[in-house]
């Protein structure tokens, strides 16, 4: 994708991210951040070791409460939110370290993450019958379809525990992508992946990201994926913001570079 | 050769997604069914009712309850006991409050008493996880033991402490009380487990049964899903005391004919019900039974096995050799099969589907 | 307003009434204290090093006992039956980890604490069927544990302390401050540390796991021959004992599960709290409170501090 493209698809804001502070005990995880992610764009959050990426992606979905700042997300702002508010406001993530229910089917993997917009009472789901199961059938087809976007149309029924590796990964993905949300955050999708799987996951993101005009933002170490995909970066370096802005730019950015590179001291 | 799926389409969701997808699984449903309803009653021996049969099934729907708050959203009870309790006590004064009304609704009713009491110590499970949510379980199994025994309304101000069953009839027929047949007993509550498991594999087919499975697989990823952890553990509570309430009071009822607290509702039967989920199969529905099977008959088989083998057995050492076996076949079945007799049969299934190939 | 004065108040007058009798409930709590962080002792011990949840550490106690009075019973001189019961617990140690860890290793833990049920209903059939199901009285004289009581006067009336009693709080601070001494100095309890943080990083650097685990259950197992005979002396020796053993998992809630301090502080404030509550406030609900008492304690207290007394505050990371 060319710069010029990343011009065109900025639109409003979507979350905003203001001067972010979060420590456990006396350790500092971020340190004043402030950023935001415009609708519709893949937006890089990348770094070294320790940054406080992840910390940060745990903040945005309300696991961890910041100290200082505000988060505002579809023009409401918030310091404190429960991770399920977070969730039915519209914003879904991947993990890490896969967290996938490791005791259930891919197929009910990804039906949980239609549960919010699942609401046929107690005594229907007792008989499993009338809305109940209309409910389900219907959800079913909705799931049916990101199975098949994925292609793991194969492995349906199969648990999750024991599918390889690349597999979770992108059951994982699809669960997030049942929940139909406004923003994805995807914590190093393609962490441990060969050059292959690599592939087969940039495609799926650029996919979701053009097909459903779901705005991602994800964490990254492959920075040839990171320059590729995304629109704009915001790099982190000790729990601070170090630089943000287009691939090309922060290619430049001489504190990236030193960061990175170390520099002389 | 016979249990193949092979051939048996689905073209519409609803098929794929039913509980016995495949036919040979519906036909031994029926089965089942027919020889527990039919066959049995009309052909089995007083002993296979009373002493095989409806202890099976009353700790059958124990366990069911305990799967469902301990297999299906992985919250240790060490109080299901207690629960049971909760029913019985809750059954006993509501049948003697309203004796016009039928005792089997007052045993179902009982169940939402002991869902009520469940959800009230389920409370403390937000904040705390794993063993330490155990032994807080704990603290219902004792106290609401000390409650059967020291507050005498609940058991109606009778000398001897007990629950005493009067005699109620259905349709009729006394199914409860000292003339109650044991045919008639054993109808009730078979019908009662049927209905019940046909409810609580409903449940655990759909969304609940998932966001259940999700809190136990991976809580923080259920709640960064928007799956409420509180709401959800304490539905698990409710439900799986529902079903403990039940269980209680048809023990009482239609099993014991009436008994005492200490006795019936110790902290030994909450853990005998949880080695019959543990057992049977952790997170199974059919485990639960095998469990509920497994241990309810143990005694029994040991009882008059191991005479018929030439073993000769006083009474009191029969009971220390059953100590003895109870706690090596747990070891040596936890050993064979953590995953439980569940894992067996599903393991068993497979083979029979690959039969006459090995894999 | 009445209960209020009668929950709030009045037990406080009743303290300051009678001075005497209040110390003398302390006391009593402070040894039941001791024993239940024994059991609780033990109990840390193997989960430490294996991460077992030991359920059965409560019946090892009674089987300890039960052993050590069945020798003596069948001719043994006392000196002799204390050494065999130490040779029953390590074969006993030894048999629980070829038979029951050794082939469940790497199960999830609820397998494991299930395996020590079956261990519990084991030893309560063997102990029975061996030395019968029968209380028996403790062999306190031939073991030259003292008996009898000292009447000490103050607060203006007379409190007694068993000499059995004190004897039971010396030898448990004697043999907490040996284990202590064990775990932080020797090269194996060096090991044992190791395999407490992390069982795969303990193998790699060349620990013998199943020793190390025989090591731990015959030491769990000397705690329990210990507090077995301390227990059978102030009461007697039965499998009745194994509901109050069960006491010890509210102490191990309040002291956490892997401290050892813990669950010393957690058994004196089960023990004490406990005692105090069902002498002041017991009468009020007709008594019996000492049944779920502990574990209410225990309950409340977890819902304000989840980690336990000397844990650190949990950060749950994703």
């Amino acid at each position: 994708m060319s710069a010029t493209d990343h011009s065109i698809r900025k639109g409003e804001v979507l979350l905003a991210v203001d001067q972010v502070s979060l420590s456990f005990g006396g350790v500092k995880a971020i340190t004043d951040v402030s950023f935001d992610i415009r609708k519709g764009e893949i937006r890089a959050i990348i770094g070294p070791n320790g940054a406080g990426k992840t910390s940060m992606l745990n903040v945005i979905n309300g696991f961890y409460h910041p100290q200082q700042g505000r988060i505002t997300f579809k023009g409401q702002t918030r310091s404190k939110m429960r991770p399920s508010v977070a969730a039915s406001q519209g914003i879904a993530r991947t993990f890490q370290n896969v967290a996938l229910f490791k005791g259930m089917s891919t197929l009910d993997n990804i039906m949980s993450g239609r549960t919010l917009k699942m609401n046929s009472n107690f005594f229907w789901q007792c008989l499993r019958h009338g809305p109940a199961m209309a409910e389900e059938i219907r959800h079913r087809e909705f799931v049916e379809d990101i199975i098949d976007f994925l292609e793991i149309q194969a492995i349906r029924k199969v648990p999750v525990g024991k599918l390889p590796y690349g597999l979770q990964k992108r059951v994982e993905l699809g669960r997030a992508l049942a929940m139909e949300p406004d923003l994805l955050l995807l914590d190093e999708p393609m962490a441990g992946m060969n050059l292959e799987e690599k592939e087969d996951m940039s495609r799926f993101i650029i996919d979701v990201n053009t097909q459903y005009g779901t705005t991602i933002a994800l964490i990254e170490h492959d920075m040839g994926v990171v320059m590729d995909l995304s629109d704009r970066v915001v790099v982190l370096e000790y729990g601070r913001k170090l630089a943000d802005g287009t691939p090309d730019e922060v290619k430049a950015d001489q504190n990236v570079i030193d960061a990175y590179l170390g520099v002389a001291h | 050769m016979f249990y193949r799926e092979t051939g048996q389409f689905k073209t519409n969701y609803a098929d794929d997604m039913a509980v016995f997808p495949i036919l040979q699984d519906r036909l031994g449903i029926a089965l089942i069914l027919a020889v527990a309803f039919v066959l049995i009653p009309l052909t089995g021996s007083n002993f296979l009712l009373s002493s095989v049969m409806i202890p099976f099934l009353v700790f059958s729907l124990a366990s069911i309850g305990l799967n469902i708050l301990t297999g299906y959203t992985g919250l240790i009870s060490l109080g299901t006991g207690a629960f049971m309790g909760v029913g019985a006590y809750a059954c006993y004064k509501l049948t003697t409050l309203f004796p016009e009304v039928n005792i089997v609704v007052w045993i179902v009713a009982s169940g939402f008493f002991s869902s009520l009491v469940g959800v009230l110590f389920g409370l403390p499970s937000l904040r705390i996880k794993g063993f330490y949510l155990a032994v807080a379980t704990l603290a219902a199994q004792f106290f609401l033991q000390w409650c059967f025994t020291r507050i005498p309304w609940l058991y109606n101000y009778n000398t001897s402490g007990a629950i005493e069953v009067g005699q109620r009839t259905l349709f009729g027929i006394d199914v409860t009380g000292p003339k109650a047949s044991l045919e008639a007993r054993y109808m009730v509550l078979l019908t009662l487990v049927t209905v019940l498991t046909w409810v609580a594999s409903n449940l655990m087919h759909g969304r609940i049964g998932r966001s259940f499975m999700a809190v136990r697989d991976m809580d923080i990823a259920a709640e960064l899903m928007g799956i409420d952890l509180l709401k959800t553990k304490l539905l698990a509570f409710a439900v799986s005391s529902f079903y403990a309430g039940v269980a209680g009071a048809a023990m009482m009822f239609l099993w014991y004919g009436g008994g005492e607290a200490n006795d019936a509702f110790n902290i030994n039967q909450s853990f005998l019900i949880l080695f019959m989920v543990i057992i049977g199969g952790l997170g199974s529905m059919i485990g639960s039974f095998f469990g509920a099977a497994f241990i309810s008959m143990l005694p029994t088989m040991l009882k008059f096995g191991l005479p018929a083998l030439g073993i000769p057995l006083a009474g009191a050492t029969a009971e220390h050799l059953t100590y003895i076996l109870v706690g090596a076949l747990i070891i040596f079945f936890l050993i064979v099969e953590p995953h439980g007799l569940a894992r067996l049969w599903q393991i068993g299934k497979q083979k029979l589907r690959m039969w006459p190939f090995p894999y | 307003m009445d209960i209020l004065f009668k929950v709030l108040i009045d037990p406080f007058l009743q303290m300051g009434a009678m001075p005497d009798l209040f110390v003398q409930t302390i006391w009593d709590g402070f040894v039941t204290g001791v024993l239940y962080a024994l059991i609780a002792l033990g109990f840390v011990l193997i989960f430490k090093a294996s991460g077992v949840f030991n359920f059965a550490q409560g019946i090892m106690v009674v089987f300890a006992g039960l052993t050590l009075v069945g020798l003596y019973e069948m001719g043994l001189p006392a000196p002799l039956a204390v050494l065999v019961t130490l040779g029953v617990m390590f074969v006993l140690a030894v048999a629980i980890e070829r038979v029951v860890l050794r082939p469940l290793v790497n199960q999830p833990d609820i397998i494991l604490f299930m395996a020590t049920f079956g261990i519990t209903y084991f030893l309560i059939g063997l102990g029975e069927l061996i030395f019968g199901g029968n209380p028996k009285q403790m062999i306190t004289d031939q073991l030259f544990l003292p008996r009898g009581a000292i009447e000490v006067k103050m607060l203006g009336g007379f409190v007694q302390f068993q000499k059995i009693d004190i004897a039971a709080a010396v030898i448990a601070v004697v043999m907490i401050v040996a284990l202590a001494v064990f775990f932080q100095k020797t090269r194996i309890g060096r090991a044992l540390r190791a395999v407490a943080d992390s069982h795969k990083a303990a193998l790699s650097v060349g620990i013998s796991l199943n020793q190390i685990w025989v090591i731990v259950w015959f030491t769990a197992g000397i705690v329990a021959l210990v507090t077995g005979i301390m227990w059978g002396a102030r009461s007697d020796v039965s499998f009745g004992l194994q509901v109050i053993a069960l006491k010890a998992l509210p102490v191990l809630i309040l002291g956490g599960f892997t401290s050892v301090p813990g669950a010393i502080v957690g058994g004196l404030i089960i023990g004490i709290g406990e005692k105090l509550g069902e002498f002041y406030w017991g009468p009020l609900v007709g008594g019996g409170i000492e049944s779920w008492l502990a574990y209410c304690i225990a309950l409340g207290f977890l819902l304000f501090r989840p980690q336990g007394l000397f844990g650190d505050k949990i950060i749950e990371r994703i």
